[in-house]
């Protein structure tokens, strides 16, 4: 049968409900949920890390550089090329790569979007 | 006079580059064209490049919305090479995902559908239950769009705890908010008018030009690659391909959304009887395919996607080609915007009857007015619309 305004009951009951949206980023901060293993911004730990460049190896998105430094061949993450895929934290035999859940990577100098 | 309308390649809301050129007689369509050639990205070529850890990833990127389609279709071909297959597990976790993301584009869908066609309110709904889904897709794969959650041999996480219940809510959610729809679907007059026999395509014609997917089973077709060539234990699980026969858009909506109620009981069932064990196989990183060539197919939330690749041997594809959904679907919708007999098409219907495919264009940036008796051109640009609009004499160059 055909009744129009069925969604009339529905825009009602919306205008008692909770909002969907949250205010991001001014308010309501704390609102905003991430799950256990969300993928963001690598975190690395350079004292785990055995310079075997595995990582550098499968990273799809060429966002690892290995350099050299005293202690070896280290790698370097350029995040802005990074795609969060974590097949380098995947990969990594000692755990030294890790996805936090950091998930606003702007930044306005280049520098600061490089984990060493 | 005829007059050629072009519409596209740039959309000012969705981001299809395709040009389509409707040939009109005042508001009547007598002919259209399809141009896809504006978005070459060179992803098979890229393909070729890399080994076939990287290539999953690049793989994902050919679609944002299916992109658990692409990945399961990459992940079956390689494994088809190397002649493994994932553990049960792991099959039944990559249909809970696929099926989400089938739930997750065919809601976007209806949603942007009903916008196109003017109705804001039921795209806001839709699109604010899209979001549970979402967050479930984040919960189980790590992130909401781009999920990588499919690898060679397997998947690359289980169901964390806590997650079956949460599903499950969810779940349950969704299947009333889709009933729900549906009823409202069904009772709208403004809806029932723009779709109801507008963009027929008969079941011969879907056939004859290779449609795929929803839209093919909108015209009343039984055809589903999941239950052709059950690609990933999906001849384990129940469940019923949805057709409908009035071939028109009225017949896509109600199969997608007939579809998602689907999908929420394909996915009850594979929590219900998730195989334990593991879930990946143990394959390292960088290997090498034996030489040969392997074909899969996935059906994809838009229809039936092939991936086809030869290895040489090394270490990435020799050669990697993809068919997707939309591809097949798209010449139908020449056939769609033709008017003949009785069967007319105005220029009004060209929203609903692109969008009822999936893709969505529609966008004025200039107007070719072809005189086909003094053979003539004449380019009105939007400069030259706002002109007239306004009252003003158009320019003619
Ligand atoms: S998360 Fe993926 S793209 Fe980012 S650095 Fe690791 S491998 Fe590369
Ligand atoms: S894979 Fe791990 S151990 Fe190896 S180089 Fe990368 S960070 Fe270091």
């Amino acid at each position: 049968m055909k009744v129009p305004g069925r969604l009339v009951a529905e825009a009602l009951k919306s205008l008692f409900r909770r909002r969907a949206t949250i205010l991001y980023p001014y308010r309501e901060l704390d609102k905003v949920h991430l799950p256990e293993g969300f993928r963001g911004r690598i975190e690395f730990d350079r004292s785990k890390c055995i310079g075997c460049q595995l990582c550098f190896r499968v990273c799809p998105a060429k966002a690892i550089e290995i350099v050299d430094d005293e202690k070896g061949k280290r790698p370097i993450f350029y995040i802005y090329r990074c795609i969060y895929c974590a097949q380098c934290a995947e990969v990594c035999p000692t755990k030294a790569i890790s996805m936090s859940k950091i998930f606003e990577n702007i930044a306005l100098r280049k520098e600061d979007m490089v984990v060493r | 006079m005829n007059f050629e309308v072009p519409i596209g390649p740039q959309h000012p809301i969705h981001v299809e580059p395709l040009m389509l050129r409707l040939k009109v007689e005042g508001e009547l369509i007598v002919d259209a064209d399809v141009d896809v050639s504006y978005i070459h990205r060179g992803i098979e070529k890229a393909l070729e490049l890399r080994p076939y850890i990287q290539g999953l990833y690049l793989v994902e990127r050919i679609c944002g919305i299916c992109n658990a389609a692409q990945s399961l279709c990459y992940c079956l071909n390689v494994e088809q090479l190397l002649g493994k297959e994932a553990p049960p597990r792991a099959r039944y976790l990559r249909i809970v995902v696929e099926e989400l993301s089938r739930i997750h584009s065919h809601l976007l869908w209806l949603g942007h559908y009903l916008h196109t066609l003017g109705f804001e309110t039921l795209f806001m709904y839709f699109w604010r239950d899209r979001e549970r889904v979402m967050d479930m897709l984040e919960l189980i794969t790590g992130n909401r769009v781009t999920t990588a959650y499919n690898t060679i041999g397997g998947v690359r996480r289980d169901l964390p705890p806590g997650a079956e219940q949460k599903l499950r809510r969810t779940l349950d959610y969704i299947e009333e908010r889709v009933r729900y729809y549906e009823k409202v679907i069904d009772s709208e007059p403004t809806i029932l008018a723009r779709t109801q026999r507008v963009g027929i395509l008969k079941p011969g014609d879907a056939v004859r030009m290779g449609v795929t997917g929803p839209h093919l089973r909108a015209s009343g077709i039984k055809h589903d690659v999941r239950l052709d060539d059950p690609y990933s234990g999906h001849d384990e699980i129940p469940f019923n391909v949805i057709t409908w026969d009035t071939c028109d858009c009225y017949a896509r909506v109600k199969v997608r959304l007939r579809e998602t109620s689907e999908c929420v009981n394909m996915i009850r069932y594979a929590l219900d009887h998730m195989p334990s064990g593991d879930y990946r196989l143990k394959i390292p990183p960088f290997f090498k395919a034996p030489p040969g060539e392997s074909l899969s197919r996935v059906e994809a939330p838009r229809g039936e996607l092939v991936h086809y690749s030869i290895s040489d041997g090394g270490d990435r594809p020799y050669r990697y080609r993809v068919r997707t959904p939309t591809l097949a679907n798209l010449l139908s919708v020449v056939e769609m915007l033709r008017s003949r007999g009785d069967y007319e098409v105005y220029i009004a219907d060209v929203p609903a009857i692109l969008g009822g495919i999936d893709p969505c264009i529609c966008c004025s940036a200039r107007i070719l007015i072809t005189d086909e008796a003094k053979k003539r051109r004449m380019i009105t640009t939007l400069d030259d619309i706002i002109r007239f609009s306004r009252g003003r004499r158009v320019e003619r160059r």
